[in-house]
């Protein structure tokens, strides 16, 4: 059936089966192999992408249901060659090894600071729960968030 | 690669319209709610509906409200909304706790309150949950409504008392004064299916506890109606020993099986303690008292 689906800002298009599940619409679409799949079974958080804001693990979501809904993938982060401040946390905080979890990692600290601007630290991690990172030990993806949290704070005043 | 195996989807714009098609379409039918239950069962082939009917844009089944007496709760509403529910919290702090605990926050943005008690699985924890505050459910079908209380809802392993054609629109929890309620569930890790948990509401009148709900999950085929400890409670006045019986009633009255979350000695160890500890706590806020 054909479906249409706004993926960062650009509608997109496609006859798909019902079946098919956000992850791989979105992977399938050129350009935006960004977003991770893992575990399959909404366990691992490698998968998330914001749905109107929030974020949700795209592998137990139907691509279908996503008609009319505005997703974000890890690529909306940068503009114009402008890493995200939670990119450049988790930069300057050496927040990742391997990768693999990053994007969903990278899109669930998006969707907290846009709902908490200042969390603590225990809400940082638990935000982070729905995510598995096998490499880093979690300690610097919650510092890489919290230096973002600050980050921001102060461009802001700036402005 | 796990996807599931092909269906007709149709996205429904009313309950009416919803009905119709659930009707028209027969048992090959299924709601998809969150679907954070039934797609991985669909990816495992453990469900293969013919046709989905997407009920996500019935904004009028997501709603926490006080109406009659009592709080009335959408089908559609969504776990991060019972978290936030100052309402709920209030009335009902039970909920409050369980959904801290329940999956992570990103699956709580999907899962909802309809699609955790059709889904039926004992491991649930808003089963328990429903079943101590003594909710009763609002059913939808082709010859109108009907409202069931939970005791009357959990028919068995992932069976409830919603049939083909119909729709779970509504849950709702009686507002008396005097009431208190607690959830305590231990799981093996932040956002895990419970070992076991169990939820307690008391109404304390005078200093007797003139009603009482008591629920167990994870630890047999269905949510586990703990109506024997609630006898023993029912008329008396709140105290440790009495709460240490119940939770013996609960350490013989639960029917858990060995698995990778533990043997069955200490599930049922489990049961007794955290079915005290949410006594205790229920009834320490129904009388205001909790430290
Ligand atoms: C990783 C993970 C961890 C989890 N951990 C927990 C946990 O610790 N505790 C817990 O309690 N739950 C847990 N869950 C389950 C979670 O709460 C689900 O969101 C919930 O079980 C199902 O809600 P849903 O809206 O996604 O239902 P769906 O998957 O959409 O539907 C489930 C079933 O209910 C039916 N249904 C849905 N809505 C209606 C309706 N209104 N009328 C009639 N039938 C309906 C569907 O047809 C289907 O059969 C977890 C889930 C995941 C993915
Ligand atoms: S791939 Fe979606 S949560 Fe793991
Ligand atoms: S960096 Fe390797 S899994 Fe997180």
């Amino acid at each position: 059936m054909q479906v249409s689906i706004t993926v960062n800002g650009e509608q997109v298009s496609r006859d798909i089966e019902p079946r098919q599940l956000l992850v791989h619409f979105i992977r399938e679409t050129p350009g935006l192999t960004g977003t991770h799949w893992g575990c399959d079974t909404s366990n691992c958080g490698a998968c998330v992408v914001l749905m109107d804001g929030k974020p949700v693990k795209s592998c137990t979501t139907l691509a279908v249901m996503c008609e009319g809904h505005e997703i974000r993938t890890v690529e909306s982060l940068e503009v114009d060659g402008r890493l995200d401040p939670v990119q450049t946390g988790f930069h300057e905080r050496h927040a990742l090894q391997c990768g693999f979890c990053t994007p969903g990692m990278l899109m669930t600290a998006r969707a907290l600071l846009d709902e908490n601007p200042d969390p603590t630290d225990l809400e940082i991690r638990t935000a982070i729960s729905g995510a598995i990172c096998r490499c880093t030990g979690y300690k610097n993806i919650v510092s890489a968030i919290r230096w973002a949290a600050e980050h921001e704070a102060s461009a802001k005043q700036e402005v | 690669m796990q996807t599931p195996a092909s269906f007709e989807y149709e996205r429904a714009t009313s309950v009416e319209g919803a009905l119709a098609s659930l009707q028209r379409l027969g048992s090959g039918a299924r709601v998809i709610a969150g679907g954070h239950s039934l797609l991985p069962m669909m990816k495992l082939r453990l469900a293969k509906p013919d046709h989905l009917i997407d009920i996500n844009d019935l904004d009028e089944l997501a709603y926490i409200r006080e109406q009659d007496g009592e709080i009335a709760i959408g089908a559609l509403t969504r776990h991060v909304d019972l978290l936030k529910s100052e309402l709920l919290a209030e009335n009902f702090p039970l909920f409050r706790d369980a959904e801290n605990v329940i999956a992570d926050p990103v699956v709580r943005n999907r899962g909802t309150i309809g699609g955790s008690l059709c889904q039926a699985d004992a491991a649930e924890d808003l089963s328990a949950v429903c079943s101590a505050a003594k909710a009763k459910v609002v059913i939808h079908g082709a010859d109108g409504e009907r409202v069931v209380g939970m005791e009357d809802f959990h028919v068995g392993p992932y069976m409830t008392a919603v049939g083909d054609g119909e729709l779970l629109t509504e849950v709702r929890l009686p507002l008396r004064p005097g009431a208190g309620s607690a959830h305590e569930k231990v799981e093996r890790r932040a956002g895990d299916w419970a070992i076991a948990a169990a939820s307690a509401a008391v109404w304390v009148d005078g200093g007797t506890i003139t009603e009482v709900g008591i629920a167990l999950s994870a630890v047999g085929l269905t949510t586990i109606h703990l109506s024997r400890a609630e006898e023993l409670l029912r008329g008396k006045a709140p105290s440790a020993e009495l709460f240490a019986q119940a939770g013996e009633i609960a350490s013989a009255d639960c029917s858990p099986g060995a698995d990778g979350r533990g043997p069955i000695d200490y599930k049922r160890h489990l049961c007794g303690v955290l079915t005290q500890r949410a006594l205790r706590r229920a009834t320490a806020r129904a009388l205001h008292q909790e430290a």
